[in-house]
Formats: C-alpha cells, structure tokens, sequence
C-alpha cells in the first residue's frame, strides 16, 4: 500500500533515532495523525528550538539555554569555584545535581577516550579544562568519569596532564551499589572496595 | 537449519562494547567455543547490574548466553581475569588496547579458533603481570599473522627465493616478505629492514615465548620492529588501526613526565 508523502516522511524520520524501527515508527506516526492537533504542534515546536534553543556552557561545556554565556551552576555566585567535578556528558552533572552532594563547579568533557574507536585527548575539552586551571583558582579536581575501560583512560590521562599543575586530584570511590549483592560483585571491583574501606564512626 | 541449544555456555574475551537502548551494551567477545561473536548485554549500564563489572572490556570471563532472534543474549557472566593491571597504566592499556583490536579487525564472526584464542589470553596475561609490553606485543604480532594467513617470508627472498643472506634488507608488505638486495632495489613500495630487526622477527617466528624473551633486544631494533609490522599490519588489514596512535601518545608524554 502506498502511503501519502506527509505519512511516509515522517515513518521515515522516526525510524532514523536510535532504537526505533520501522514498525515503530509507522504506530507513532498514526498514532501524531489521531490524536489532537496540538500535540504534534508542541512536539513540532520543541523540535524546531532544540537545537537553536541550546548551546555551551564557555566556562564548563555543559549544554545551556543558547542566549546564555554560562550554565546557571557558572553563573551562581553561591557555588564553591574552588572545586571543580570532571564528568563524560551533561547527563552525568543531571546526576550528581540530583544528589544535591555537590556545591563545587563542573567541566564536561564531551565524551571519554578510546583508543579502539579512536578517540583521542584531541577529541575531549581537554585543553579547555587545563586553561581553567590556568585561569580560575582551583583547589580541588574530582575526576567523575565512568567507572569503565574508557572512564579509568580517560581519568589516568587527565591525571598524568594535570598532575605537573599542581592541583589536588581525587577520583570518586569505586565500590558495591545500594542494594547490591556481594556474591556477584566482579573482582576489579570487590578489591577496589576492599583497598577503599572505611573507618565505622559513630 | 538444525536445532539449536537455546543456551550456550562459552568462555571469553570481551573486545568491545557500545550502547544500545536505555540501559543496554551491544558485546563483542572474542570466545573459544564459539570465534567472535556478538552478543546483548541487558541491563548493564545501571549501576546495580550484576554482570556489568564482568564484561567490561579486556575481560576474561565464564558467559552463558541464550539466543535471542537474531542476537545471543547475555544471561549470566562470571570474570575469570579482570587483568586490572591494564586498567591502572595508561601506556599497558595503550598495549592491551592495541592487542584487543588487532585481534578483532583480523577475525570474521562465528569463526572458533582455539590456538588464536590461548594465543590472545596469554598475551593479556604478560602483558597484565608486567613482562616487556615489546616483546609480548611483537610476538602476538608475528603469531596472530600465522593464524589470519599472512605470515610473513622471513628466511627467502619474497621475489626470486634465493636464500636471504646476513645483510639488510628490503621489506614488501605487498609481496608479503623480505626481498634480497637486488630484487628489493627495483620495487618500488619497499622498506629497509636491518640486519638485527630480521633476525630478531625470525627468532620470534620460529621461537616459543620462553626463548623469544632470551633475546637481548635494544629500544631502536624493538623500534624499528614494530614500525615495520604497523606497515605490514596495515597492508594486510586494508587500513590504519586506532590504538597505534593512541599508544604512541600516551608513551611519549609519559616519557616527558617522569
């Protein structure tokens, strides 16, 4: 059966995101064409100022709202400019505000490194976070990069280049999840426990 | 097609991961049973999955996986070597790195090769309990060429297959050896090859591990060893790997630092 242009194009485009396939995308498409107008317009809408709507932080590489020059955490006067958490993506900074643990600043890196997929120091906001140390009186680095392969490369990088700047540099601990389960723990990581236990204080 | 199990379990060496989805990883494990294979990993990227830290890459470890539609699906994971040594030194990850992508970019899927799998695991295994990364990465090298069928002629001219003769040499990816000083001097694409550095990759080709490492081999011949089989590597893989460049960054400004 031959669908209209309008039907087609868009079974079309959905099917390009990630995760989505052609059946997928043909029940969202029929399902935009029966629900009421405004529902399309909104996602129309949200669609068009998506990516003229955002842009970088110049300070951290978050994402921000495009007229701003720095993320709300920048631009807070209240938030300690002495300590400065490095993390992969903007989702990570999402995470951590969530704790609401965390009143340092942030920098993002746009990624991590791997050497099989090519991803070199060249590809990250790397230099950037060197030229803030330069710049802004930072006390304190905590490298918050994933607890994986890529993570662990890209925080011993980060410590080899900035170790020579003079800064303290710390790591977030690794160890066993909430409501996690010793029998199942991996090696790598029960021994990363076990090297990072803690003293009881009551 | 004849019946299959619907779980399977296999040892093996998770190459690399990529996302997929919410909370999923698309694996590919390098496994003794069953060659390379891909395989889905539900659920691994929330912090309380308990296969996660078994199939991070660079892994050794005990699968059981159940086939899905058109993928294995991981259900249980259990590491046998987590080679965490690699993981704590940029320039052996560089290697291990280098090691892991090599293995990938020269096998096809769903093709078992025990020898190549052993070859693999023991090379990790130097590598992760600090023996020369040269000489373990070297001899992986000259190895794994054997295994893909591209075992370079080391002890003939690679042209007219008069004896090579203890002299330097020519050296052509494209015919797959060393050429004599006379033939090598009329190809075109050719690199010099010392005297050392040949006798030093014969020794490899024909030696078992033990005995390669009695070599006393100086930091200019490992040199120009290993630029000689990035040329050929490169030839006989039709491109460029990732991780050289990687590993040559990373040893240079180690070397800068301490």
């Amino acid at each position: 059966m031959l669908l209209p242009a309008p039907i087609q194009d868009l079974i079309d485009a959905f099917s390009r995101l990630p995760g989505i396939g052609p059946k997928t995308a043909s029940r969202l498409t029929f399902y935009l064409l029966r629900a009421p107008e405004n529902l399309s317009v909104d996602l129309a809408e949200a669609l068009q100022v998506l990516k003229s709507g955002t842009g970088f932080c110049q300070r951290c590489y978050n994402i921000t709202a495009a007229e701003r020059i720095e993320c709300e955490v920048c631009s807070d006067d209240e938030r300690d400019k002495s300590v400065l958490c490095v993390v992969e993506e903007p989702l990570d900074v999402l995470a951590l505000e969530r704790t609401g643990g965390f009143r340092g600043r942030y920098h993002v890196l746009q990624g991590a490194l791997s050497p099989i997929e090519g991803i070199g120091p060249d590809d990250l906001k790397i230099r950037e976070l060197v030229a803030r140390l330069q710049s802004e009186e930072i006390r304190e680095i905590i490298l918050a990069t994933n607890p994986s392969m890529e993570g662990d490369a890209t925080a011993m990088y980060l410590r080899q280049q900035l170790a020579p700047l003079g800064v303290r540099i710390t790591r977030l601990a690794r160890g066993l999840p909430m409501g996690g389960d010793l029998e199942y723990a991996d090696q790598n990581t029960l021994l990363r426990a076990l090297a990072g236990r803690q003293e009881m204080d009551n | 097609m004849p019946p299959q199990e619907r779980s399977t379990r296999a040892e093996g060496v998770i190459l690399r991961h990529s996302d997929l989805g919410e909370a999923d990883r698309l694996l590919t494990i390098f496994t003794r049973e069953l060659g390379k294979v891909r395989v889905l990993a539900k659920g691994v990227r929330k912090a309380r999955s308990r296969k996660a830290g078994h199939v991070e890459p660079f892994t050794q470890a005990q699968l059981q996986l159940a086939h899905g539609r058109d993928l294995l699906i991981l259900t249980q994971a259990e590491s046998v070597a987590g080679f965490a040594a690699l993981r704590e030194d940029l320039v052996l990850l560089g290697y291990a790195s280098y090691v892991i992508e090599l293995l990938d970019r020269s096998t096809y899927e769903e093709e078992s090769n025990r020898a190549l799998y052993d070859l693999l695991v023991r090379t990790l295994t130097r590598l992760n309990r600090g023996d020369d990364p040269n000489l373990a990465t070297r001899y992986y090298e000259l190895r794994l060429l054997d295994f893909a069928g591209f075992r370079p002629q080391l002890f003939n001219c690679a042209q007219c297959e008069s004896e090579i003769q203890p002299e330097d040499q020519f050296f052509s990816a494209s015919r797959g050896g060393v050429l004599c000083p006379r033939c090598g001097g009329r190809e075109p694409e050719t690199r010099p090859i010392s005297l050392h550095a040949l006798k030093y990759l014969r020794h490899f080709q024909r030696s078992s591990y033990r005995e390669a490492g009695r070599a006393a081999i100086t930091t200019a011949q490992y040199q120009e060893m290993e630029n000689l089989m990035q040329y050929y590597l490169t030839y006989t893989l039709e491109r460029g790997l990732n991780s050289p460049a990687f590993l040559r960054r990373v040893r240079r400004e180690n070397g800068k630092i301490s």
